[in-house]
C-alpha cells in the first residue's frame, strides 16, 4: 500500500501530518473526529430537550401560555437567518473545495454576518423578556418573577401573559427556565462558531485552505450546520406549540 | 475513494426546501388539528429539516459508512435516554409508594 501512496502528489503536501498516510486519509478522519465531538453535543442538547418533553407533558397549560408569549415573527426570522448561514457556511465549503479563495472568503464573512443577525435579534427578544419580568429566578434585580402574585393566584399582568385555566405562573417560570437554559446554550455555541470562524478568516486570507486542503473549513462547517438543527427543533417546540389554543397568544 | 463535492445546484434546492419548510411549520401551528397532532406535525416537519442539513449540507449522503454508524449511535441511544425516563415518568403513579 506505501508504494502506491508515494506517487501521490498529496502526499508532499505541507498540511500533511505524519502520522497519516495521505490528505484523502488525513480528511476523513477530522470529518470522523467531528462527528464523534457532535455525538457528545446531541447527547448534551438531548438531555434539555428530554426536559423539555417531560415537564410540556406535565404542565401543558402552562407551557401553552408561555410558548404564546414568545414572539413568533422574531422566533421565525432567526429561523430563517439561520438556515442563510447554513447555507453560505455550506457555499464556503465548496469554494474551497473548487479553489475560489476571492469568494470562500466572501461566503465566510456572510456566514459571521447572519450569526452576529441571529445574536443580535435573540438579544432583542431576549430585552422584551426582561421588560415583562419573564427572566427566571428571584436573584435578577428588580425584575423577579415576583411569588407573592403567585401565591395570590391573581392575574399575572406584571408578567403581561394571559393564564388560561391549569396554568400557573410558577410553571410559565419553569418554562423560561428551560427557554433561557436552551436558548442560551445554543447562543453559547453560536458564539464559540463565530469564534472559530474568525480564525478561518485569517488563515483564508492568509490563503492556507484550498482543494487539497480544507479539513478546518470542513469541520467547521459540520458544526455551524449541528448548531442550525438545534434551532430547526428549538423554534417549533419552544415557539410553535401551542399557538393553535385560540383567544390568547 | 476521492472528495464528492456537492454542486449548487443540490445545495441551492437543499437551502429553498428548509426555507419552504420553515414557513409551512410556522404556518400550519396556527391551523387546530385534533389531539396531539399539531406535534407530530411540527416534529415531523423538524425531522425532514434536519435530515436534509444532514444528508446534503454536512454530506452524510457522500461520506464513509463509518460517519453514519457514528450518527446512527447518537440516536440510538438519545432513543435510549428518552425510552427509560419516560417508563419511569408514566408509571410512577402505579405504585402507592410515593
Amino acid at each position: 500500500m506505501a508504494e502506491s501512496y508515494a506517487t501521490d502528489h498529496a502526499v508532499s503536501h505541507p498540511a500533511l501530518q505524519h502520522h497519516f498516510e495521505n490528505m484523502e486519509q488525513q480528511r476523513e478522519a477530522g470529518a470522523l473526529g467531528m462527528w464523534v465531538f457532535l455525538v457528545t453535543e446531541i447527547m448534551f442538547f438531548g438531555g434539555m430537550f428530554l426536559a423539555y418533553t417531560l415537564y410540556r407533558g406535565k404542565y401543558p397549560e402552562s407551557f401553552e401560555v408561555a410558548s404564546n408569549h414568545l414572539d413568533i415573527w422574531l422566533g421565525a426570522i432567526n429561523t430563517l437567518v439561520l438556515i442563510c448561514s447554513s447555507f453560505t457556511m455550506a457555499l464556503t465549503v465548496y469554494c474551497t473545495q473548487i479553489g475560489k479563495q476571492q469568494l470562500q472568503i466572501f461566503f465566510l464573512v456572510l456566514t459571521m454576518i447572519f450569526g452576529l443577525s441571529f445574536l443580535g435579534i435573540k438579544a432583542v427578544e431576549y430585552k422584551q423578556k426582561y421588560d415583562d419580568n419573564l427572566i427566571p429566578g428571584r436573584l435578577i434585580p428588580g425584575h423577579p418573577f415576583n411569588p407573592a402574585i403567585q401565591e395570590e393566584g391573581a392575574p399575572a399582568d406584571h408578567h403581561k401573559l394571559h393564564l388560561i385555566p391549569g396554568a400557573t405562573v410558577r410553571n410559565v417560570e419553569l418554562f423560561y427556565w428551560i427557554y433561557f437554559a436552551m436558548t442560551g446554550m445554543h447562543a453559547l455555541h453560536m458564539i464559540i462558531g463565530l469564534g472559530i470562524m474568525l480564525v478561518l478568516l485569517y488563515f483564508s486570507i492568509r490563503g492556507r485552505y484550498g482543494p487539497e486542503y480544507h479539513n478546518p473549513i470542513e469541520i467547521s462547517g459540520l458544526y455551524w450546520h449541528f448548531v442550525d438543527i438545534v434551532w430547526i427543533f428549538l423554534f417549533p417546540l419552544l415557539y410553535l406549540l401551542g399557538r393553535h389554543i385560540a383567544g390568547h397568544g | 475513494m476521492s472528495e464528492h463535492i456537492v454542486s449548487v445546484r443540490v445545495y441551492l434546492a437543499i437551502f429553498m426546501a428548509l426555507l419552504l419548510g420553515t414557513v409551512l411549520t410556522a404556518w400550519v401551528a396556527f391551523f387546530n388539528f385534533p389531539g396531539p397532532l399539531n406535534a407530530v406535525v411540527a416534529l415531523t416537519i423538524a425531522c425532514i429539516k434536519a435530515g436534509l442539513v444532514i444528508l446534503y449540507f454536512m454530506h452524510m449522503r457522500y461520506s464513509q459508512r463509518l460517519i453514519g454508524v457514528v450518527f446512527g449511535a447518537a440516536l440510538f441511544w438519545l432513543v435510549i435516554m428518552f425510552a427509560l425516563t419516560f417508563s419511569d415518568y408514566s408509571t410512577r403513579a402505579w405504585l402507592p409508594i410515593f
